[in-house]
Formats: C-alpha cells, structure tokens, sequence
C-alpha cells in the first residue's frame, strides 16, 4: 500500500501506471469499447482508407476495417504476447540464477556461459531466426522471445543472489539446518523481488518493441490477427495518402512501451532506494 | 580481465554455432523438404538430403557445420544461388557505413546533452531531454523510420524515398560511398550519397542517441558528488575546466560500456530500417532472406552478426580497460 502511494506521488510513474492499466482495460473491455468490434477482420471495399472522423475516429485500413477497433483488438495480442513470454523467461530465468548464485561452482560457471552465448546475439536477430524457423504464429513468437530474453533474469539473479550469499541472514538460515531449497525460495528469493519486479516491468516493454517488429516483418502472427506491427506494415503500399493508417499503431506502441518504462523507472525508484533516479544505474 | 575474455571467445562462438546449429537442424525438422518444394516427388527430397549430408546422423551433421563454419563457408544461398558469405561480405559496408555514421552522430550529439542535463538538473532543458530520451526508447525503429520517410521524403520531398544512390555507386575503394566519393574528388555523389544516407542514418542515430544521453547524465551526476571533484572545485581549478575535462572523462567510462549494447541495437535497428528504405545492407538482406524462406542465408545471417557482436564487446572491453586505471 505504501509502495503504491510512494509511486502515485512520483508524477511520471504514476503517468506509467495509467497507460499500463489503460492498455490492461483496453484489452479485456476491447468488445464493448469498440466502435465496429464485428468487423475487425471483415472484408468492406467501399469502407477502405477512409480518413478519421466522427464515424471511423481514426479512420479504417486498406479491408475497410476500423482501426480504432483493430487496435483495441490488438492490446490483446499485445498483452498475450509480453505477458507469456516474459512469464516464461522469468520461469526459466530466476531459478537459473538462483541456483548459479547459490552454489557458485562450476555448474554455476556452465549456467552462465550459456546464459552470456544467448546475450552475444542482438535479441531481435535470434528471435528473428527462432520465428522464421517455427513459422509465423503467435506462440511461436513467445517462444522465440522467451528464448530469447531469460538470460536477462538469470544475469540479474545471479548477481543479486551472490551479493547476499554472505549475508548474515542467509548463513543464520543455513546453520539453523535450513536446506538450501528452503533457503533460496523463502530468505534469497524475497530479497531480490524488487529487482526481479524492476526487471519485469522494463523487460515488458523490451518484448512488446521486438514482438512489434517481428510481426513488421511478418513473422508475427498470420493477416487478418489485428497485431499492431503487421497494421504498420499494411499501411506502407497506402502512404502518404492514408498517414494514418501507419500513425495509429505506431503511437499505440509508443505509449505502451513508454508507460512500461515509466512504471519500471518508477518502481525501481521506490521499491529500490540505492538506485535513485540519475544514480549511477540509467538502463 | 580482457585475457579472460579473449579466452572465453572460443567457447561463445561455439555455444554460438551449436545454438544456430540447433535452431536450424533440430527444430525444423525437414530443411530438404522446404528446399524442394512442397510438392517434390520423394525421390528429389531424398537427392537433396543427400547433397547437403541431412540424412547422415545428427552428431555428424554438426561436426560439418562447426568445420564449414570455421572455415568461413556458410554454404549456398536457396534464392540467388551464391556463396551466402560472398552475399554478407558485399554488404557489409553499406550496414557499416550507416551504423558508423549514427553512432558518430549519437555521440557526437548525445554526450554534449547528456552533460548539459546533468549540470542543470531539474532546469527545463533538463525536462525536455527526458522526454526526448523517453520517447527515443519507446519508439519502434520501423515506425520511426516510416514517420521520417513520409514527412521530409513524401510530404516535404527534401530526401530520397528510399535506396543508397542513384544508378552506380563510385568505384569501390572502401565500399563506403561518402569516403570512395571524396576519394575520387567527386563531390557531386558526395552529397548524392549523403542524401540517401539522411534518414536512415537519423532513424538509428535517435535512439542511440537516447541511450547516450542517459548513460551520460547519470555518470556525471555521480561524478559530480564525489570527493575528488569537490576537490579540485577547492583547489580553484575553473568549473568549466573540471567539467569538461576530469568530471567527463569519468563519466564516459560507464557510457562507454553501453557501446556494446548500443551496436547491438543498431544492427537490430538496421534489420528493420534497412527494409523500410531499401537500403541494400545487412538488414534488408536478412530481410529478403526471411521472406523467400532462404533459411541458410538468414542463419549464417545469425551466426555473422553474433561473430561481428562479440568482436565489438571485446573491442569495448580492451577500450575501457585502457581508459580507466582500475580495470588495469
């Protein structure tokens, strides 16, 4: 509650908070917010390209579809996509650091070496190799980026759960006979929540931008799935004549990956006092 | 420190190679039956399959990959029937010279702001170069790139739509055309060139940018509240002396190490900018690769850029280990 109130007061996270919960809501209230929400992927010639006004607030694509309502479909792909597969690689992720941290043997140098091969590709281009071989599907981009991503959580838990590993709490626990199971989930694990949290929140926005690209190139999921980078890249063969057929997405992921960002900057200003804003860690 | 990286980079490159191997031979299962077709009698299948050694086991397979890999031979493009590593090599410079130039830019540009953010902290100028930063993080690199096309190309018609020159570039002496231009006096595809390169150029240099100013103002933030600053402050050594000189040079140490990071995603950026304005680079051939299914090309697309990835992160480490005292 008081972490809450701490992050409504911080006037940019509180910004964050908003377009977060606003995507959330966008979402799952997609149906009843929409305009057209029968006619999302339908086939409407005389309804094509039209400009944005009272009927097609931002205007309607190249099937005559209205893209308010498309986008409004799309937070629900989008949020699909970021939330599986950042689930999958914090799953996979933390426990692997966990375990690197805890040991620190040469099980825990392996771990890390793997996790350091993944990091030596630019994410997007591993991605783009995963997605292109399993073919253009949704889950097929969340696995491509659950691959792709967990190394970032396994670096971060690593570090974080060697830095405590001497912690005289820790030792208390292990010489009161607790198993080094017990001691990782219950004494290890809640102390470095916040940062995991942290991690999580920037790390969403991170997925939605490559997600958003993967399917620019379309290797995201097939034509008529209302995915926010595919609508981009329709909207090319239109311009300049229909500008806003390519403005729309576009600012739709701006915004959400921008209150991602915000809400992670936001928490790690709250939730992590070490590390104020303009402190010496900006990523 | 960097004896130990170096000794680390044969073990990377091979979990590299065993990683792309892995991708490209284990989870798709039939690389002979895309090649062929869909609907290739059996027989032609089975000939390909043999051509390219996919019915030996798989522990054999990968023994031919890793040596085929090491020697530089990425094996035959499926769509223009070349050499894929001749194919990378011809359009390495035109992805190099785009991404050298945005970095200059982004250095250039972003280490001054950066600099400038910090000592006026909170000042308005401060404000709109975090807003600036923010949204340079946010934006999608395609979309950004689309935006800048369709304003100062198609509305404003100041910059080319798309491409890197008109008809043939100079004669190759670099591969980069701004420089084989000066080189060869011809000030006329000088500007031709630079033109082409605008866009593109701004489009990876923004975020960049970004990252760079970030990284910058937090460092001299943190430098600014250290005993050796308030020190020389003290002593009577001009501000402008200290900032400049000794408050920066600390504080590009920790930018620095984002050098990696910011490559890294330009050459993602590059994937995705390059198609959009048609640049013939790394990016929009991976591209091409990945719309005709030419997964051989994409792979060695993979394997190439991790190599040249690794190579900078190491570059990176020798530069900072030189720069700051305590890595020494």
């Amino acid at each position: 509650m008081r972490t809450l109130r701490r992050l409504i007061r911080d006037r940019s996270a509180l910004l964050g908070l908003i377009i977060v919960a606003l995507l959330v809501l966008a979402a799952v209230f997609a149906w009843p917010l929409a305009t057209f929400p029968q006619d999302v992927t339908n086939y409407d010639p005389p309804h094509r390209l039209l400009p944005p006004g009272s009927i097609y607030w931002l205007g309607t694509d190249r099937m005559g579809a209205d893209i308010y309502s498309r986008l409004l479909f799309g937070a629900r792909i989008t949020i699909l996509i970021a939330v599986t597969a950042t689930t999958v690689a914090v799953l996979i992720g933390v426990p692997m650091g966990l375990v690197a941290g805890y040991y620190n043997n040469r099980l825990s140098d392996l771990l890390m070496r793997i996790s350091d091969v993944f990091l030596a590709v630019p994410q997007i281009v591993l991605a783009i190799a995963i997605a292109q071989t399993l073919g253009p599907a949704i889950q097929n981009v969340i696995l491509a980026l659950s691959i792709t991503y967990w190394p970032f959580w396994a670096r971060l838990v690593y570090a974080e759960t060697r830095s405590l590993r001497n912690e005289v709490f820790i030792e208390a626990a292990i010489a009161l006979g607790a198993s080094p199971l017990r001691v990782m989930a219950l004494h290890v694990l809640p102390s470095i929540a916040s940062s995991v949290i942290v991690r999580t929140t920037i790390g969403m926005g991170g997925t939605i931008l490559v997600a958003a690209a993967l399917g620019f190139l379309g290797l995201g999921p097939p034509p008529p799935t209302p995915e926010w980078g595919r609508m981009i890249a329709e909207s090319r063969g239109f311009l300049p004549q229909a500008w806003w057929y390519a403005a729309a997405p576009g600012i739709a992921i701006l915004l959400v990956v921008m209150g991602f960002n915000l809400l992670g900057d936001g928490l790690r200003d709250v939730l992590d006092p070490r590390l104020r804003r303009g402190g010496a860690d900006a990523s | 420190m960097v004896a130990r990286r170096i000794m680390w980079m044969p073990p990377t490159l091979f979990g590299l190679v065993l990683i792309v191997f892995a991708i490209s031979h284990v989870i798709r299962s039939d690389p002979a039956r895309v090649m062929a077709g869909e609907n290739a009698p059996a027989e032609q299948v089975q000939a390909l399959r043999h051509k390219y050694g996919l019915d030996l086991p798989l522990p054999q397979q990968f023994l031919r990959y890793v040596g085929d890999s090491a020697t530089g031979n990425m094996g035959t493009s499926l769509f223009t029937q070349r050499p894929v590593a001749e194919d990378l090599w011809s359009r390495l410079p035109a992805t190099l010279e785009l991404a050298l130039y945005a970095i200059v830019i982004a250095v250039v540009a972003g280490v001054p702001l950066g600099v400038v953010a910090a000592l006026r902290r909170n000042s308005l100028l401060d404000h709109v170069v975090r807003l600036a930063t923010v949204t340079g993080l946010a934006m999608a690199a395609f979309w950004l790139a689309i935006l800048l096309q369709l304003t100062f190309s198609m509305w404003l018609g100041v910059t080319p739509v798309q491409g890197r020159i008109d008809g043939w570039g100079p004669d190759p002496i670099t591969g980069f055309y701004t420089i084989d231009a000066v080189l060869r006096g011809d000030w006329e595809t000088f500007g031709q060139s630079l033109r082409y390169l605008a866009l593109p150029m701004l489009t990876l240099a923004l975020p960049a940018m970004a990252t760079i100013v970030r990284f910058t103002r937090a460092g001299v933030l943190n430098v600014m509240s250290s005993n050796f600053v308030f020190y020389q402050t003290a002593m009577g050594i001009p501000r402008r002396r200290v900032v400049w000189k000794y408050i920066l040079r600390s504080a590009l140490i920790g930018t620095l190490t984002q050098i990696g990071l910011i490559f890294g995603n330009l050459i993602a950026g590059a994937v995705v900018v390059e198609t959009v304005f048609d640049w013939p680079g790394l990016g929009s051939f991976a591209v091409n690769s990945i719309l005709q299914s030419d997964y051989n090309a994409i792979m060695s697309f993979t394997l190439f850029v991790g190599v040249v990835f690794i190579l900078v992160n190491l570059l990176v480490d020798v530069a900072q280990a030189v720069l700051d005292p305590r890595g020494r």
